[in-house]
């Protein structure tokens, strides 16, 4: 049975020193040919043996070469998806890995389904049947996170723009479905609705464009563990953001609430990447804009995958921090003593007992009765001072033991949404083209909502929704249809 | 006590469209078929809109035709009017809709029920299904059935023994019909309902629902002023329903249609009545048709409509009846007279028969295989408005396809199903027994992915094949449309290696008719797909035409012009097709699958889907479970 060829990254995606893209399927060989260099510049793949390993470049247009790496071609059936397999040994680095494999699906393959890999090599029996159910799990685990992540990762205002545009498409569908439906009652010639088409399809094929721009800048989606500092105005928020970032991004001042709106910076920390957010500080005010910013604040927390929560240990803990302590209840959280240098009032025990003073208060709330803050927060509560760079070297050390341990997780699927999307998009963009092609050619209106529901499922992959009987409901909905 | 017992091959219950069909067919096949009817003058009755087809569901009509059904025939006639809809689009939305003489309709269709052999007709309610215990003992079926079916038994205590039953029962199952605060407790036109089967079904654990429709008043004609109206004519040509009728029998003196609209004193007398209406004061239960809104439904749904169309059509040619289209409604009597009055053109009007809504029981079609075969009672099999369908052409197609599965099970031979590139019967019935209904299922072309390849025009070339197999296409027919499928094949191919150079006279030729010049030689076919160029327009570059029928032109001119989508269409069918030939055995214990979703497990074992595609169109299962699936099956296979 002849498949389509695939491709993702196999190694983790953190900046290691080797990062491996596999690609399986038919044409695998051939497609990774069209984009590998030999010493000599020449084009050799194909003539390879089956397993063995080859030194040379992968070039993008004109020639010109992306990375050296290593290219292994193992032959069907001995490979691990029983298919004509190439592995493609790189750099690692996140950038590299993702160039690299955008240059193999310009070559022709498509980005592997979560699992996808798996599930071939058991299909064509390279997985013992013991190991099936094994199998299934992966799809099953890969599936929703990936969908998860997907829907969590990208960005309000590019779902936004997605669900709108689809809501056009399928507007315009609707139209021309109720018009051939019901001939007698809606006349799409006599409105001269081509070219009204025309011009809606080149406004939605453009909006697309943007988001296809934006896909190859990697502007979608949302990348890195989120991360979210709080804490009360002034506990040194801002300092430890600058800390992180290494230059003066928020403005630090000693007066309270100065940091009224949330920044945001893209840090890497022995490769690992985080988005973090700075956000004001969390007190009750009556200062609007202010108010503004802490709102947003709580919204952050509710999305972070990590939250800093900052304390001044100068000052004793009061309502806010109870409120702060209630907000990041089940969340990945390190707590900084910040302030060190001096005089100290809050210790560890001060927050072990407002933690627990806090569940006890809210029995109901989403925290598992029985975890107690002392076992929460063990090693997770660090004294700093951002002023005198103490402790920092303990933080960063925690921060990735949380990540290595797997308490928070650092989603690479991320980047392969990001791909997939980039896919759908295009996709998208060309079925408009076609509709523009049917138009321009003066096909019959019934020709042009065969490629406008093509963008339309597409378009739906995106935001993880399935086209099913949309159309008939928006017929229903828009058109006042029938006898 | 003496009782009646008899034996028949089949049982059909109801002789409405869909049981006409599913009669026909079993006994033409050769099977002893028996078809009750509350009452024999009601076989083929037409109790709402009085035409066949429109759009997709003329494609439905076609299909029966290929397939050996009556209903095209029937209706090529008894029809008074007939139009080609869409002619202007492409040829796959193209629809054939006639207008019929109802009671011609009915007559013609009783006289090819009565004359037909092996079929007997009786006026009876039945009652009660007959059903013994049954565990499937051979290998090859797995089936999951666990009853059988043995006869059945009507109000007066007969008993009838049978093979399979076709339950084809319309509206009149516990049919309840409103005017407004007048409810009867009838079927259509004032017609006995079926009050007793119900119970039976539920006995036998088949899941019922409550579906409402509705349909207009009609008006006595010598009460309407037709000059405030727009005149609506039928085609000048004719083309007929049935691949069957010669084009020239159908060449009749048409009657023509009346176009007039509400306006806002009909709005207005409506939104005054609301409460009135059984439908807003809560008192019907029913789910009705979205696509088929009753004028107090539409007033309100799309009140910022200022007016909607109304079509007055004859009922007949022996009656000043005329069905008043695009105003069914359930309101009192006294609200509808002033309600009709305010349109123009009837404001002098007499109605003949008031308009009411009508709820009936049916049934959720998971419940069936897409053989339209109950899944859990072998031999019993259902098709039409009882499926939860409406129309009577949507009703014809499952019939039919019921009507020839009961034979196809009796004769021990390969039942068949459509799919959804193969028929719109196909996607009818996937869309049944697959995706959640909850209102009467109407076709539309819509609906149908792959329409392009599915078109009236081609029912013929598609379908024949299969009703000739089945056994009711006579060879002599499937030949024939072999025949014209080798003559479309070589035009094509002709067209296609027929090379037309660059020379002086063919240059003037395209100018002169707006088409660009040629920088190489083009063949016929690649000028063919030139918008403004034809088959016809280009014989004068093609001396060596052959004389062809107008139907092979017609094929070949559509395969050629939009052979691009064609391609393109067939390629996602192969797609398609590869998930539908992974068969999912009927047997299969999905709660072993523990890496599937709740809800795509929940949903999977309450449709038991047949294949792989079919589980993929199921609302709530997802590609990964479809994935899940693949890799459980391939475990299950060793």
């Amino acid at each position: 049975m002849r498949t389509d060829t695939i491709a993702a990254i196999a190694t983790a995606m953190s900046d290691s020193g080797i990062g491996i893209i596999r690609v399986s399927g038919d044409e695998s060989v051939s497609i990774v040919d069209k984009i590998y260099r030999n010493v000599k510049m020449q084009r050799t793949l194909t003539g390879y043996q089956s397993h063995t390993i080859h030194y040379g470049f992968i070039i993008e247009e004109k020639e010109t070469v992306i990375d050296e790496v290593m290219v292994s071609v193992m032959k069907a059936p001995k490979s691990y998806t029983a298919e004509d397999t190439v592995e493609i040994n790189c750099h690692g680095g996140v950038y590299m890995m993702r160039k690299i494999l955008n240059a193999v699906v310009k070559a022709g393959a498509r980005i592997a389904e979560p699992g996808e890999f798996t599930k071939r090599a058991f299909l064509n029996g390279r997985i013992d049947l013991s190991r099936a159910e094994a199998v299934m799990d992966i799809i099953h685990a890969k599936n929703e996170f990936a969908l998860q992540s997907s829907l969590k990762q990208l960005k309000g205002s590019v779902s936004d723009t997605v669900q709108e545009i689809r809501a056009d498409i399928l507007h315009e569908i609707a139209f021309i479905e109720a018009a051939l439906d019901d001939p007698e009652h809606f006349d799409l010639e006599s409105e001269g609705y081509g070219d009204v088409l025309f011009q809606i399809v080149k406004k939605i094929a453009k909006r697309i464009r943007v988001l296809i721009d934006s896909a190859e800048n990697g502007k979608i989606l949302m990348e890195g563990i989120q991360t979210v500092i709080v804490g009360k105005p002034n506990a040194g928020k801002s300092s430890l953001l600058n800390m992180l970032v290494g230059e003066e991004r928020a403005i630090v001042t000693d007066i309270a609430g100065t940091t009224r709106d949330i920044l945001e910076e893209m840090i890497s920390i022995d490769g690992i990447l985080f988005r973090i957010l700075d956000t004001a500080g969390i007190r009750s005010t009556e200062d609007l804009v202010e108010k503004i910013g802490v709102d947003r604040a709580r919204s952050a927390v509710e999305e972070a995958d990590l939250v800093l929560y900052v304390i001044d240990s100068s000052v004793a803990l009061d309502e806010n921090d109870a409120e702060i302590l209630r907000m990041i209840a089940d969340k990945n959280t390190i707590i900084l003593l910040n302030k060190s240098d001096l005089f100290t009032v809050v210790t560890k025990n001060d927050i072990y007992a407002l933690t627990d003073k806090i569940q006890e208060y809210n029995k109901n709330s989403m925290t598992e009765p029985d975890l107690k803050a002392q076992n929460r927060y063990e090693n997770r509560i660090i004294r700093t001072s951002m002023k005198e760079q103490n402790g920092v070297a303990l933080f960063l050390k925690t921060v990735k033991e949380m990540f290595f341990h797997g308490d928070i997780i650092y989603n690479d699927e991320v980047y392969i949404t990001n791909m997939r999307h980039k896919e759908a998009l295009q996709n998208a963009y060309e079925s408009l083209m076609q509709v523009r092609k049917s138009i321009e050619d003066h096909m019959p209106e019934d020709f042009y909502t065969i490629d406008l529901m093509n963008a339309y499922a597409f378009l739906g992959t995106i935001i993880g929704e399935e086209v099913g009987d949309d159309l008939v409901n928006e017929i229903f909905s828009k058109f006042c249809m029938g006898k | 006590m003496t009782e009646i017992r008899e034996q028949y091959d089949v049982c059909v219950v109801g002789a409405g469209h869909a049981g006409c069909e599913a009669a026909l067919a079993c006994a033409r096949l050769g099977l002893e078929t028996i078809m009750f009817t509350v009452s024999v003058d009601s076989i083929a009755l037409m109790p709402c809109n009085p035409n066949v087809g429109g759009t997709s569901k003329g494609h439905l009509v076609r299909e029966i035709d290929a397939l050996g059904g009556e209903m095209g025939k029937n209706i090529d006639k008894t029809f008074i009017q007939s139009k080609m809809l869409n002619k202007s689009k492409g040829p796959a939305v193209h629809s054939l809709r006639a207008q019929a003489d109802k009671a011609e309709y009915s007559r013609e269709m009783r006289k090819v029920l009565e004359n037909q052999e092996h079929l007997t007709i009786k006026q009876a309610e039945v009652c009660e299904l007959i059903t013994e215990a049954y565990e499937d003992s051979s290998e090859k079926e797995n089936s999951i059935a666990t009853k059988r079916i043995t006869g059945v038994k009507t109000y007066t205590g007969a008993l009838y023994e049978c093979k399979a039953v076709i339950l084809c029962t319309g509206t009149y199952l516990k049919a309840r019909c409103l005017c407004g605060e007048a409810i009867t407790y009838t079927g259509p036109n004032g017609l006995q309902p079926a009050n007793h089967l119900t119970d039976s079904l539920i006995g036998l654990g088949v899941e019922m629902r409550r579906f409402k429709t509705g349909t207009p008043a009609r008006m006595d004609g010598r009460t309407i002023d037709y000059s405030k109206m727009e005149e609506q004519f039928g085609d000048e040509k004719v083309i007929p329903f049935s691949f069957l009728t010669d084009p020239e029998n159908v060449q009749i003196d048409q009657v023509s249609c009346w176009l007039t609209y509400t306006n806002e004193k009909t709005h207005d007398i409506i939104k005054a009545n609301l409460d009135r209406s059984p439908i807003y004061a809560g008192i019907i239960e029913g789910t009705g048709p979205r696509y088929c809104p009753s004028i107090e439904d539409k007033v309100v749904k799309f009140a910022d409509k200022e007016r909607h169309q109304v079509f007055i059509e004859p009922e007949g040619k022996h009656t000043h009846e005329m069905y008043v289209g695009g105003m069914s409604s359930s309101l009192p009597e006294d609200v509808q007279l002033a309600m009709y009055r305010t349109v123009p053109g009837l404001e002098n009007c007499k109605i003949v028969r008031n308009a009411y809504a009508i709820e009936y029981d049916c049934i959720n079609p998971r419940q069936l295989y897409p053989t339209l075969e109950f899944k859990d009672i072998k031999g019993l099999f259902s098709g039409g408005q009882f499926n939860g369908s409406s129309g009577y052409e949507e009703a014809a197609a499952q019939g039919l396809i019921a009507g020839i599965n009961a034979a196809m099970e009796i004769l021990n031979k390969e039942m068949i199903v459509l799919d959804r590139s193969q028929a719109y019967i196909g996607v009818l019935i996937d869309d049944l027994v697959t995706k959640e209904n909850y209102e009467p299922y109407r076709m539309m072309t819509s609906r149908a992915e792959y329409r392009l390849l599915l078109r009236q025009d081609n029912a013929d070339l598609r379908l024949r094949k299969i009703g000739y197999q089945v056994g009711l296409v006579s060879k002599e027919i499937y030949e024939e449309t072999l025949h014209k499928q080798e003559l479309i094949n070589q035009e094509i191919e002709r067209l296609k290696s027929t090379m037309i150079g660059a020379a002086k006279e063919n240059q003037q030729f395209l100018t002169a008719h707006e088409s660009s010049t040629l920088k190489t030689a083009a063949s016929l076919a690649e000028l063919m797909c030139r918008p403004e160029l034809t088959y016809d327009i280009l014989s004068a570059l093609d001396p060596k035409r052959p004389l062809l029928p107008a139907d092979v032109i017609e094929q070949t001119e559509i395969e050629i012009k939009y052979e691009g989508y064609i391609i393109r269409q067939q390629r996602q069918v192969e797609q398609y097709k590869k998930m539908e030939k992974r068969r999912i055995p009927a047997d299969l214990d999905y709660h072993e699958i523990s890496s599937l979703r709740l809800e795509a497990r929940q949903k999977l074992i309450a449709y038991k889907p047949v294949s792989v595609g079919q589980a993929s169109r199921i609302s709530g299962v997802s590609p990964a479970d479809i994935s899940v699936l693949l890799v459980y099956l391939e475990q299950y296979k060793k």
